[in-house]
């Protein structure tokens, strides 16, 4: 036992405390950092406004609101706000995709873009974007997040196939055919990279590094009414994965749809991680590190690990987009590369820390 | 009187093999069975088919005179709970919320301090109680499956207010546990027993199969051998014939093991 800090014990009596109590402290305290995160990040940028001239600018959005600095207004509502919200929608869909694959495969090392998954919606994206106006002389609306949508429930639905026998699933299988699958998708997105124009080729680059940059008030219209009501949905299952988590021969001795619960998990990661690939491309580990955190600190019961996964996945990817659109300012990193740089130390650290029997 | 749980033709096939071979069984409200069998004989086989978890390639079972394949997993839950031999979890819950997946489905009718109420119960019919605020993940294997037993029996007394006839499985129920635990449970099964709950476990231990049951059901290459009292199927030519082993005192020795009373003076609770 480690020397328990005041912080460490505090955190030891919020998790020892009945869900009920658990819930609305948890989900307060994500929502507060959530509008912090937001606020902050709406006034960092070339222009950089501060957090009172922002609060005015969004209020100028509402009728009868005093009119705010023409400037202020076009770069907060314009630029800005569409940028936030489809980080916090990107954000929180991979966040709580995480979640749920986890739950699903039983285990806490599942991310859709570890295991292939993302790399199958950005193959299918790609193939919507060189081929598409080859075959139908432009790239058709709403074909490049149902294009995600399909690769990605085809990959997810693959490698639970071959990782899961008898109920029980192969974290060793599953992983190593997420590498192959993911490899052979790689293999194909190079391939059409042979047949892309200029502009192709600098979308294709864009999906396999992931960003949020070129974010419209159209894009995220796009993506809403994909993420949105996969969130309203996700709170049915929590039970569900709750008892799952025992393995599939008890979750149905405690009287679950096994099957169903099972589809639909698969079928909610596959809307989100398509919707999330389509818009930003892949960018990986926000589906390991927000779930593996939220476990340790405040439970392992789906009931709270959903929603405060969808809040805390927002926060995070919302911060690092701040972080990645500033950090090498006026040029942009792309924020794949700084959540793979926070994302694959604490995967390894979870690797390790699982071999020394402490897995969480 | 109709059987609490009965089994027709049970067969149950693997690759052509069949692992449970024709077994017709009918086990009556509150009995204790006990299924024991050399390794390999079906008896795990036999219980997951009994439970529902299985499929039967032919043949069927039936729980209070209805067939398995009519009753729907989350009805089915409220009539009978299953303990598995073992369940490995990877996230990190604490004890006291395994133990409440036993009431969470099914107990949804209830008020939330009912459930709280009988999660508390079954951690200390389990002697588990202090461990409640522990990661299961950081318990033996002797301390898992007594956790597992809490939520079996948090699952029972859920349902309970439903279906008053009801079945508990035990899948080598004590194979981790200390001498002492291992009693410790059988007694709690016994008591489920008493209390009209019926009763099916597979053992290994013959002896204290033999000392716990009303009923053992000898298994042996899918087959059923005997069934009936202990005396009757443990004969010195079937443990011979069967397990390949002697007998070396004349009769079955009965309870071999007795807990002892604590010092305080009442019945120790385990």
């Amino acid at each position: 036992m480690k020397a328990a800090s005041p912080a460490h014990a505090g955190l030891q009596g919020l998790r020892t405390r009945p869900l009920d109590q658990r819930v609305p402290i948890v989900l307060g305290g994500l929502a507060l950092l959530l509008v912090a995160v937001s606020l902050v990040s709406l006034g960092l940028g070339a222009v950089g406004i501060p957090v009172g001239r922002v609060i005015d600018a969004l209020a100028s959005a509402f009728p009868g609101a005093p009119a705010a600095p023409p400037g202020d207004a076009l770069v907060v509502l314009q630029v800005r706000l569409p940028r936030l919200l489809l980080g916090l929608l990107v954000g929180a869909g991979l966040a709580v995709s995480g979640t749920l694959m986890q739950g699903l495969f039983r285990n806490p090392l599942a991310d859709p873009a570890i295991v292939g998954v993302s790399t199958g919606a950005a193959l299918a994206a790609a193939v919507v974007i060189v081929m598409g106006p080859r075959w139908f002389g432009a790239v058709p609306f709403l074909a490049l997040p149902v294009g995600a949508f399909c690769g990605c429930l085809i990959a997810t639905l693959f490698l639970y196939l071959i990782a899961t026998r008898d109920g029980r699933t192969s974290i060793a299988t599953m992983l190593l055919g997420g590498v192959a699958f993911g490899a052979l998708a790689w293999a194909f997105m190079g391939f059409l990279s042979y047949l892309s124009n200029d502009q192709q080729l600098r979308d294709l680059n864009f999906w396999s590094m992931g960003s949020l940059s070129g974010s419209t008030w159209a894009k995220t219209a796009a993506v809403a009414p994909f993420i949105l009501p996969a969130m309203a949905l996700m709170p049915f299952l929590a039970r569900g994965l709750n008892a799952l988590s025992l393995g599939e021969a008890e979750a149905f001795h405690l009287g679950l749809p096994v099957q169903r619960v099972k589809a639909a998990a698969i079928l909610l990661v596959a809307v989100m991680v398509g919707a999330s690939v389509a818009a930003a491309g892949i960018i990986g580990f926000v589906g390991i590190i927000v779930p593996h955190t939220l476990r340790v600190l405040t439970g392992a019961d789906h009931r709270l690990l959903l929603p405060a996964s969808a809040l805390l996945g927002g926060a995070l990817l919302v911060g690092a987009d701040s972080f990645a659109r500033t950090v090498v300012a006026p040029a942009e990193m792309p924020i794949g590369i700084l959540t793979a740089i926070i994302g694959a130390p604490f995967f390894l650290w979870l690797l390790l820390g699982r071999q020394r029997g402490i897995g969480a | 009187m109709m059987p609490a749980l009965e089994a027709r033709d049970l067969t149950y096939e693997l690759g052509g093999r069949a692992l449970v071979d024709g077994i017709d069984l009918a086990i009556g409200k509150g009995r204790f069975t006990v299924i024991v069998g050399p390794n390999g004989a079906g008896k795990s086989t036999l219980l997951r088919l009994l439970c529902g978890e299985l499929a039967p390639t032919r043949g069927e079972v039936a729980v209070g005179g209805q067939s398995l394949r009519r009753i729907g997993a989350w009805r089915l839950a409220h009539m009978r709970a299953v303990m598995p031999q073992a369940a490995e979890l990877n996230f990190p819950f604490l004890v006291s919320e395994v133990v409440s997946l036993g009431v969470d489905g099914i107990g949804r009718g209830l008020t939330r301090a009912d459930r709280a109420g009988l999660v508390r119960q079954a951690l200390d019919r389990a002697d588990v109680a202090h461990l409640a605020a522990r990661y299961y993940q950081t318990l033996s294997g002797g301390e898992r499956q007594r956790v597992h037993f809490a939520r079996v029996v948090a699952q029972l007394a859920a349902g309970r207010s439903v279906e008053s006839q009801q079945i508990l499985f035990l899948d080598e129920p004590i194979a981790s546990l200390d001498l002492r635990h291992q009693l410790a449970v059988i007694e709690e099964a016994k008591a489920l027993a008493g209390a009209g709950v019926t009763v099916v476990a597979v053992l290994h231990d013959l002896l204290l199969a033999a000392s716990a049951s009303d009923d053992l059901v000898l298994l042996r290459a899918g087959r059923l051998v005997a069934r009936g009292p202990a005396e009757d199927v443990l004969t010195h030519a079937r443990l011979a014939e069967v397990f390949g082993v002697a007998l070396t005192s004349p009769v079955l020795p009965t309870q071999p093991w007795a807990a002892i009373p604590a010092a305080g003076g009442s019945a120790q609770r385990l």
